[in-house]
Formats: C-alpha cells, sequence, structure tokens
C-alpha cells in the first residue's frame, strides 16, 4: 500500500530548493518546538481513523513574492489547490472550501483535505523525499496522531512537529470557523421539527453567543466537553462507542470496506427488523414508564433469534448499527448536558460527515427525551475544527 | 413439611420461567408445659413435660427452570389448584405475552398480568429488607469475589440497573415510589443478538465463555493505538479503548471470536456503567444495584460491570449485586397478587434447607454445577412470627456485623469449622433421632437430615458465598433449617430435659451457698457461676465429648475447668443500680439454672429491673413462678425472635425492641459462646455491656491465643 502510493506521486510534487529563504523563529510555549510562519501553512489533525489536513492558499500574493516564491512551495501550493484527490486515499473536500478569508493579514482561501491515518507513513515519507523540512515552516498537529507519529516526523522527514492540545485545537477552531461563517453562509444549524418527518429540515443558527456549550466530537470515539467561555472548557466524558464502531462493526456484519459504502448501505435497510422494540415486547407503548412503542428497547434484540438471524439483509444490519451507535450517542450527550445544566449540544466530526441519518436522529432523540429543552446543533466543517484549531495555533504563536 | 395448600401462583417468564407460590407449612414444634410441684415430693417427677405440637407457618416458595419445562410447570400448577378458589393467575415479563393463551387453556384460568418493572422493584424492596446478605460487591482479583454487605436500616434510596434484553434504569425513593429515569437500548439482548451475528455462537452462556477467553485489545482501537507510546506522559491510560471495535475497519482481515465477543462484553458493560453513573450523579445515588439476566450470576459481566462503574464515578460509587436478582420479578409479582395477606407486614427469613445457594464461580464450572443443582433453582421464604427490628441499642446500625469471623475470608478457619460441622454431624443425627423415640420413621428422617446437611456443607465448601457470607452462624442456622425441614425441632429436647432436672435440683442448694457469702465474694462467686454454667452445651463438640464420657461431669467440676485465676470485677456493681438490664442467654440447662438466675436475682435485689431474651418461653412458670419479681413485671421473659444459639441484634423481635425503649435499658449482658464469641465480640452499644462466655473449642482457644475453656469477660462503658 505504501509502495503504491510513493509510485503515484502521493500528495507532493517534485520540490525544488534553488531558492534561498530568511526566517525567522520562535519556541512554542506548548511544546517548545521551533515555530516558523512562513508558508505553507497547514494545521494538521491526526486521529486515530482520519488525517486532517487544512491548508491555506494565499491569494494576494504580489508579483514580488511570486518571483521570490521558491520553486516547490509554489508547486505545492499548485498541487493541493489545482487537484480534488491526492493518491487513492486523499480527498479534498471542495464544497467546504472558505474562499476569501483574510488570516492574519493574509487574504486567501481555506482548503481542507483528508486521508486515513493508516497512510500516514507514506505521508511522512513523501514529505521526505522531497524535502519538505527544507522549507522552514512548522507544521502544527493535533490529535494523538500528533504524539504517535512526532518521532517518525523527525527521523523519516527531518520535521519537528508543534503539538497541540485537542480541546484547544477544537474548541478555538469550532469558536473561529463559526466566526467567519461559510461563505456568507451559517456555519451552524439545526434541524427544524426534527419529531416530524414531514416538516423537519435544516436551518441556519446564529451561535453568536456560544456559552455554555456542550461540544459532541464523534470521530472513531466520541470526547465530549462542555464549554463556558472562551477560556473555560474541560473535558467531560467520551465513549468509546463512535464512529470506528460503526464503521468496524458494519465491516465485520456486511463485508463492506469504506465508511461511504456503510452508509450506503444503511441509508438502504430497516433496522426495525434487527432491533426489538418497545412494541414487540408490550405490544404497543409501555405506559407505566412512558415509553413509545417505536423506541428500541434492545438493539439487535432480534438477532437472539435464529430464524431473523436468517431472515435480514446486509443493508438492515448496516442501519441498526448506525441507529444504536447513534442513539447511544445521543443519550450519554443529553445526560451529559444535564449534569452540566447545559441546553445546547452541537455534534461535530466525521461521523457526521455524509450522514443526514445520524444528525437528523440525534437532533430527533435530543428533542424528545428532552421534552423540548435540549437543542442539537450541528456545524458544516463537521470534523475539520481539530486541523483549524492547529493551524491557529500556528498563527498565533509565530 | 408439607405443603397444604397453594394460596396463588404466578409464572413469570423470560428464557427462565419462575414459579411463586405461598404455602402453609406444618412443622413439629416443640412444647413445654410444667408441673405445679408446690409442696410436692419433686424428686421422682419429671419437673416439665415436652409435646410435639404441629405449628402451621407460611412459605414462599420460588422456582426457577427453562421455558421448555413451560408445560411441566402447568400441570403441577394443575394438579395443585384442585382445592383453591384461584380464578386468576398472575404473570408478569415477556413470557406472561407469550404463554397467555396456554396458561389460560391449559388451565382454565384467566392471566393476570403484571407489570414487569412495578413487580422488580417490590421484589427488590423485600429482599433488601429481609434477607440480611443480599447484596454483594464483585471483587474479581481478591480472596473473596463477592464481598456481603451489611444492610442498611434504610434501604431507599437507590438506582436499580436491569439489563435484560435492554436496559432500564429506575429510581426507588420508598416502597411505592419509583421512576423510570432512563435507559439503553444496548444491553443483554445486543449482546446475545450482535454476538450471534459476529460469532454465529448461538447461546448466551456460550458467548460469554468465549468472551471471557479473548483479547479485545485485537478488536478495539485503544488510547495507546492513537497516540503511540506518548500516552505515559500525558497522563493517560494506554488501555483505555478510544474506539469500540476500531481495528476491525477493515474487510481484509478475520478477527477471532473470542476476541470480538470480548470486544462486544467490554463496549456493552463500559456503556452501561457510563450510562448508570451518569444518572447516578443527576440523581445524586450512590447506591447501584445491578439485575438482569446480562448479570444473573455471571462472574464476567459482574466484572466487566464493576470495573465500568468504578472507572467512570472514579471510584465513589460501587457497583452492587442482588443474591437472589433472578427472583426479583417473581417475588414482587407474587407479593402484588397476595397484597390481602398483607406480606410487607411480616418479616421473612431466607430457608437454607430449600433455597439453591448462588451458583457460578466461573464460566467454566458454571454448565457442571448446573447439571449437578438440575433444571430446577429454588428459593425458600419463611415467614416469622413478628416483625424483626434493630436492637435500639447498637451505636451504629448500618455498621453493625453480628459475626466475629468471615468464614468466607478466612480460608483456614472455613476448612477448619465445615469439618467441625462435618464430625459432628453423625452424632446431631443420632440425637435427632433420640429425640423422638416415638415416631416410627424418626430414623429415616434423620438419614435424610444427615443426607441433605451433608450436602449442603459439600456446597460451601465449592462455594462458600452460596448463602451469603459464610459464618459459624449461617451454617448452624443451616443445620437448624434441614433438622426443621424433617421435623426434627429440637434433636436436644431430651438431653437438656434431663440436665435441667438435674440443675433444677441443685438450685436451690446453689442458692443457699451464695447467699451465705459476703457481698464481695458473692458477687465474684456470681460471674464464676455464670462462666461454669456456660461451660455446659452439648452443641460444643469438646463439651458433648465430655458430657458424654463423664455423666458425673458436675457444676462444681465446671468451674474447677474455667481457665485462669480469677480477678476483681470491673463490672460496677456497687454503684447506683442499673435501670433496667437485657441478658440474652440459652433457654435451658445448667447454664441459665445454675449460671444466669443467680445473677438475675441479685441484679433485681439491687432494684435493677430485668427481662430475658430468651428463645422459648420455659421457665416463667417455675423458679420464678412464685417471685413477686415477675409478678409486677420487675422480671419479663422476652421471645428474641430467632431460635439460633447465635445472635443477630439486627434482626430482633420487635417487642424486645419496645421494651427496651420503654424501660430505658441501660445495661445489656450477652452470655454464651454463639452470642458472645462467634457473634457480638466487637458489637458496639450504647449503653453499659458486659459479654461473657466460656471457649469450647481448642481450635479457637489455639486461634485466640488461650486455652480450651479460657474466659472471655468483656465488660465496655460507652465512651461518653
Amino acid at each position: 500500500m505504501v509502495m503504491a502510493l510513493i509510485q503515484e506521486s502521493f500528495f507532493l510534487p517534485p520540490l525544488d530548493f534553488s531558492s534561498s529563504q530568511t526566517w525567522k523563529s520562535c519556541r512554542c510555549p506548548a511544546c517548545s518546538c521551533w515555530i516558523t510562519s512562513f508558508f505553507p501553512w497547514f494545521g494538521l489533525d491526526i486521529g486515530g481513523t482520519l488525517v486532517k489536513l487544512v491548508y491555506f492558499e494565499p491569494k494576494d500574493i504580489t508579483a514580488e513574492e511570486e518571483e521570490e516564491e521558491v520553486e516547490n512551495l509554489k508547486s505545492i501550493r499548485k498541487y493541493l489547490t489545482s487537484n480534488v484527490a491526492y493518491g487513492s486515499t486523499g480527498i479534498r473536500d471542495v464544497h467546504l472550501e472558505l474562499k476569501d478569508l483574510t488570516l492574519c493579514g493574509r487574504k486567501g482561501n481555506l482548503h481542507f483535505i483528508r486521508f486515513p491515518t493508516h497512510d500516514m507513513p507514506a505521508f511522512i515519507q513523501m514529505g521526505s523525499e522531497k524535502h519538505f523540512s527544507s522549507l522552514h515552516t512548522t507544521l502544527c498537529a493535533t490529535g494523538g496522531g500528533a504524539y504517535k507519529f512526532e518521532q517518525d516526523f523527525l527521523t523519516m522527514g527531518d520535521l519537528e512537529l508543534c503539538k497541540l492540545d485537542e480541546l484547544d485545537c477544537l474548541v478555538k477552531g469550532v469558536l473561529y470557523i463559526d466566526s467567519v461563517g461559510f461563505n456568507g453562509h451559517s456555519e451552524c444549524y439545526y434541524f427544524e421539527n426534527p419529531t416530524d418527518p414531514e416538516r423537519c429540515q435544516k436551518l441556519p443558527f446564529n451561535l453568536e453567543n456560544p456559552y455554555p456549550l456542550l461540544l459532541v466530537n464523534i470521530g472513531s470515539g466520541v470526547s465530549i466537553l462542555a464549554a463556558y467561555s472562551k477560556d473555560n472548557y474541560k473535558r467531560v466524558t467520551g465513549t468509546s462507542l463512535g464512529g470506528g464502531t460503526f464503521f468496524g462493526l458494519c465491516c465485520l456484519l456486511t463485508g463492506c470496506s469504506t465508511f461511504e459504502e456503510a452508509l450506503e448501505m444503511a441509508s438502504h435497510g430497516d433496522s426495525t427488523k434487527v432491533d426489538k422494540l418497545v412494541r414487540d415486547i408490550y405490544g404497543g407503548d409501555y405506559e407505566r414508564f412512558g415509553l413509545p412503542g417505536w423506541a428500541v428497547a434492545s438493539s439487535f434484540g432480534n438477532m437472539m433469534s435464529k430464524e431473523k438471524r436468517e431472515s435480514v439483509s446486509k443493508e438492515d444490519l448496516a442501519r441498526a448499527t448506525l441507529i444504536t451507535i447513534t442513539n447511544n450517542i445521543g443519550s450519554i450527550a443529553r445526560m451529559c448536558a444535564l449534569n452540566e445544566n447545559i441546553n445546547r449540544v452541537v455534534f461535530v466530526g466525521n461521523f457526521l460527515r455524509i450522514n443526514t441519518i445520524s444528525m437528523r436522529l440525534l437532533a430527533y432523540a435530543l428533542d424528545y427525551w428532552s421534552k423540548g429543552q435540549l437543542k442539537a446543533l450541528f456545524l458544516e466543517h463537521e470534523g475539520y475544527f481539530g486541523a483549524v484549531g492547529a493551524l491557529l495555533g500556528l498563527l498565533d504563536s509565530a | 413439611p408439607t405443603a397444604v395448600c397453594l394460596r396463588n401462583i404466578i409464572t413469570l417468564s423470560g428464557s427462565l420461567t419462575k414459579l411463586a407460590y405461598y404455602s402453609t407449612v406444618q412443622h413439629k414444634v416443640a412444647r413445654v408445659r410444667s408441673f405445679d410441684h408446690s409442696g410436692k415430693d419433686i424428686d421422682n417427677e419429671p419437673l416439665y413435660e415436652i409435646s410435639v405440637q404441629e405449628e402451621i407457618t407460611a412459605r414462599l416458595h420460588f422456582i426457577k427452570f427453562e421455558n421448555t419445562y413451560i408445560e411441566t410447570c402447568l400441570d403441577f400448577i394443575k394438579d395443585h389448584l384442585v382445592n383453591t378458589e384461584t380464578k386468576v393467575i398472575k404473570a408478569t415479563g415477556g413470557g406472561a405475552y407469550k404463554f397467555k393463551d396456554l396458561i389460560e387453556k391449559k388451565l382454565g384460568l384467566k392471566v393476570d398480568k403484571e407489570d414487569v418493572m412495578t413487580c422488580l422493584i417490590k421484589g427488590c424492596n423485600f429482599v433488601l429488607r429481609n434477607i440480611p446478605h443480599e447484596v454483594f460487591a464483585y471483587q474479581k482479583d481478591s480472596d473473596t469475589e463477592f464481598r456481603f454487605q451489611t444492610n442498611h436500616p434504610n434501604i431507599f434510596p437507590y438506582l436499580l440497573v436491569n439489563i435484560g434484553s435492554g436496559v432500564s434504569i429506575v429510581k426507588v425513593e420508598s416502597e411505592d415510589k419509583f421512576e423510570w429515569i432512563g435507559g439503553s437500548s444496548i444491553g443483554g439482548g445486543t449482546f446475545w443478538g450482535l454476538g450471534a451475528l459476529l460469532t454465529k455462537t448461538k447461546k448466551f452462556d456460550e458467548l460469554l465463555q468465549l468472551a471471557s477467553k479473548g483479547q479485545h485489545t485485537n478488536v478495539d482501537m485503544l488510547v495507546k493505538d492513537v497516540y503511540g507510546g506518548a500516552y505515559q506522559t500525558l497522563g493517560l491510560s494506554g488501555n483505555l479503548i478510544a474506539s469500540s471495535f476500531g481495528k476491525s475497519t477493515t474487510a481484509d482481515k478475520e478477527f477471532s471470536k473470542e476476541d470480538m465477543a470480548k470486544s462486544l462484553l467490554h463496549m456493552i458493560s463500559n456503556d452501561i456503567g457510563q450510562l448508570a453513573c451518569l444518572h447516578a450523579k443527576l440523581h445524586n445515588l450512590d447506591k447501584i444495584y445491578f439485575g438482569g439476566f446480562f448479570i444473573r450470576g455471571h462472574p464476567v459481566t459482574m466484572r466487566t460491570i464493576t470495573y465500568s462503574i468504578n472507572f467512570f464515578s472514579k471510584g465513589e460509587v460501587q457497583a452492587l449485586f442482588l443474591r437472589h436478582e433472578g427472583y426479583l420479578g417473581a417475588i414482587g409479582a407474587f407479593l402484588k397478587g397476595a397484597e390481602q395477606d398483607n406480606p410487607n407486614q411480616y418479616s421473612w427469613g431466607e430457608n437454607y434447607a430449600g433455597s439453591s445457594g448462588l451458583m457460578s464461580t466461573s464460566p467454566d464450572v458454571y454448565p457442571m454445577q448446573r447439571t449437578r443443582s438440575g433444571t430446577f433453582d429454588m428459593l425458600e421464604m419463611d415467614r416469622l412470627e413478628r416483625p424483626l427490628v434493630n436492637l435500639p441499642l447498637l451505636k451504629d446500625p448500618s455498621t453493625y456485623i453480628p459475626d466475629t469471623v468471615d468464614l468466607t475470608d478466612d480460608a483456614m478457619a472455613r476448612k477448619y469449622w465445615l469439618t467441625c460441622f462435618e464430625e459432628a454431624l453423625d452424632g446431631v443425627a443420632k440425637r435427632a433421632a433420640a429425640s423422638q423415640p416415638d415416631s416410627v420413621d424418626a430414623q429415616e428422617r434423620a438419614e435424610k437430615f444427615r443426607q441433605k446437611y451433608w450436602n449442603k456443607l459439600q456446597t460451601l465448601r465449592q462455594q462458600p458465598f452460596a448463602y451469603g457470607t459464610l459464618t459459624v452462624r449461617s451454617l448452624l442456622d443451616t443445620r437448624e433449617h434441614c433438622l426443621n425441614e424433617f421435623n426434627f425441632p429440637d434433636p436436644y429436647s431430651k438431653v437438656k430435659q434431663k440436665e435441667n432436672g438435674i440443675a433444677l435440683k441443685c438450685f436451690q442448694s446453689v442458692i443457699e451457698s451464695l447467699d451465705s457469702l459476703g457481698w464481695e465474694e458473692r458477687q465474684f462467686a456470681l460471674v464464676k457461676g455464670l462462666l461454669a454454667g456456660n461451660v455446659f452445651d452439648w452443641g460444643a463438640k469438646a463439651v458433648s465429648d465430655v458430657l458424654e464420657s463423664e455423666p458425673q461431669f458436675g457444676f462444681e467440676e465446671a468451674k474447677s475447668k474455667l481457665q485462669g485465676k480469677g480477678r476483681s470485677l470491673d463490672l460496677d456493681l456497687d454503684g447506683p443500680p442499673h435501670k433496667c438490664a437485657l441478658i440474652f442467654a440459652d433457654n435451658s440447662g445448667i447454664d441459665i439454672i445454675l449460671g444466669v438466675f443467680p445473677f438475675v436475682r441479685e441484679l433485681l435485689s439491687r432494684g435493677t429491673e430485668m427481662y430475658k431474651a430468651l428463645l422459648k418461653q420455659l421457665f416463667n412458670t417455675f423458679i420464678f413462678s412464685n417471685s413477686s419479681a415477675l409478678r409486677d413485671e420487675k422480671l419479663l421473659l422476652v421471645q428474641t425472635g430467632s431460635s439460633s444459639p447465635c445472635l443477630d441484634l439486627s434482626r430482633l423481635d420487635q417487642g424486645l425492641a419496645v421494651l427496651v425503649r420503654e424501660r430505658q435499658t441501660d445495661l445489656v449482658v450477652i452470655e454464651g459462646m454463639g452470642r458472645a464469641i462467634h457473634t457480638n465480640y466487637y458489637a458496639v452499644l450504647r449503653c453499659e455491656s458486659l459479654k461473657l462466655a466460656v471457649i469450647k473449642n481448642s481450635w479457637l482457644a489455639d486461634r485466640l491465643g488461650g486455652k480450651i475453656f479460657s474466659v472471655i469477660f468483656k465488660y465496655e462503658v460507652p465512651c461518653k
């Protein structure tokens, strides 16, 4: 896999080191790496499953700068901005691109790119072969992988990573992106009438006064943060039942091999064949406890029976897996919101990418079980906030 | 005993059917009738006679069996319904819907469905109130896997997390007030259903076995998989699961059944534990009981749930389990159906003879044990004559533990006592048969008793935790329950009768000799007498050996056997008299007649009101029959509420507790090895107390660092 990627020239075009740059640097207060803020500006979030990369493409380059810009820097820019896919696994989410942003006095576009974490060695290898380190820029990274791959970056790529705290990056990223908006539209949205499928619709939400806020980040696992002000936030809890669980179980149950495939199957399945509902047990609503008949009493509960196991499709199983994981996250988030006395819950993370089923279900579940007291909010840039925070970290420190 | 009639029957079905019924049981009880000897020559007459009478008591039976036996069960019910006026049968649980038609057709009765959770909670309250060692914490990696808890006098509020196919979380605030506060669809059905899909293993038990052999780290993405080796410097635990099944996100790799089952088990247990903690925090509760088929006797799931609760509560909350968890629904349904009998007004006691113990130490032995015990698992609860309550003088009822040594904890002591009871068994069976010389089947019943108790002892060797914390007291209680089961209310009745006769004949001369002593000498002699009397105990093996071989062994010899030189009494008998003294003593024998009574007489003469907590009212008709003390109610004989030679101060007859309060009791005397050494040695009271006994067991004497017939004399004054 790694070899194949290298041959395909994954990610970076050949670099040229002909030009010389003068540069300044300072110590990063967090991890005492050397920070420089020369282009290219990257922010990296290395998760358990996916690597999220944001790249700021300056659009206000003067003729003089253009002249001085080293060849390999230019080619990086060209390569990243003129392609939407990199190698076989790197993807740029073009629809998320933020245009005409002003960052540190520079105008430009922000690009959002992702690739699987297991291709990380290839990515580093590439950087090494192309002498990325000669650009003397600092790579700010967050996520567990910033620690896991730190040594590889150093030994293979001659690159010192600036490791930034996940929480800081996530919160910073969310607040920043929400404040700049989504190319004139609202970054934050919610579902109106989530309990009524006919009237349910996606509407913008104004997150101008965001606090207090419960932030639920659904990646491979789930982290839940409570933010009370710009500088006051904490990790409340987390659960290991996250996107990785959905995808992992789907692979085992259906033999699928991509997240997209799993979601596609789920969209065609019927989870009520797999799950045991309240009405399957009580013949209707369970009135004593106010449980509606449609509520799931036991996820995969019907699969205790051999006959039913034989009669369900892979799509049904994928759907049930999705519903199970989503409901559980909703339920834990709701309990945390109650314990923290917060009524706005923002769901982020790549589990929600192209996953309308889960978003609507979260909106529904939070509204229904809290009797309308809690509101589920979503952000357009789902999984990229950590990477954005890392980029902002770079610019802040330098 | 024979079940006379079935008053109420409930079937309850999950994958198991539970049958609950109420029966009235005929017991034989020994009744004592004394003769009026006033002015007669008593030398050739027995002082009293013992008659065996039939007594009818209520008993609750719970039987659990697999659903495949439902028809057999219905036949059983049908056969026993003949004499009742039952028109309606109560049923609850999923099976209530499933088997409704079958039941109605077969029995010709209307099926009345009861709400599952209501039943569960009623049942839970009932066991928490009536079974002392109902609750336990599970600790896999300690010597004692099962840590039984002392029942707190106030059982409310608590959280009940029922893990059936799904999870229900209920907050229980009082007998009638409870609320469903949440739940989760990820429960036992998820483990079973998803497990069956992933591993092609059909049975729940087999899935658990697979899980116990697997390595979840092959399937789960751990923190260290995400962070590499750096987690340590970040203060993270690398073994925490970051993403359940996070490593199976590939179609190319095969995963072992065991690993997947283990990963699934962790995922579900952690999730339930987390939700339970979140609910406990929100409602500010610290007692969480777990039940449902996911937990039921499965060490694997108890372990993972315990781990999860500990992790998510940061050690602040303990996961608790119930010994009779599998019966809660059936008990509750029954109680609902039996409301006209007011079962909650009474105290109930677990009958060890008729109950199967807590099963399984590990999944490997579980199937084997199940075959051994057959398909049926049973619980019997006897209705006690009077409600049982705490002794109001206990300093802290919530931390009071009656028993001195926990045999579940102490393997050496356990081995000794089990052997001791085994060795004594033949003798007890022999005495039992001899106690009923007129009964034709006494021999046969005695043998059945022997067999039953022997089996119980063997079970306890394998599973010391089967009936809660194993103690000398529980071993004695089990023996008594087994004896009663075969209609031997008191195997020692004949021996005691003889002994009482001898003692009563000596009583007058003992009193006279005491009265001839000076005050100080007399006090010393009284205490020595108390202790000497205590030497006589047919229940103690060393003593019964002496008594068997030296039938002439007398009170004076007993005094001389006592170890240790006398020293002046700490007991403040020359201070102001106590207002009221409570003496716990045996119900008959040289012990009470020659030891306790003279002591009582002395206290009475000082103006202290007395009442003695006795097992059976035996002596109120003589000795004190002419005493003005008895007439003026200066001396009262009261039942303790138990027939055990040991004493549980947290389960005493309500009448006794009322007296203790009314009469402002300020001295408690606890006499005898069972009451003052095996139990209550460490009991702390709010008033002056005196615990005295003679150690009639050389092993125990050794252990306590003394010799056989050493004296325990513990006088305690509460800290002001």
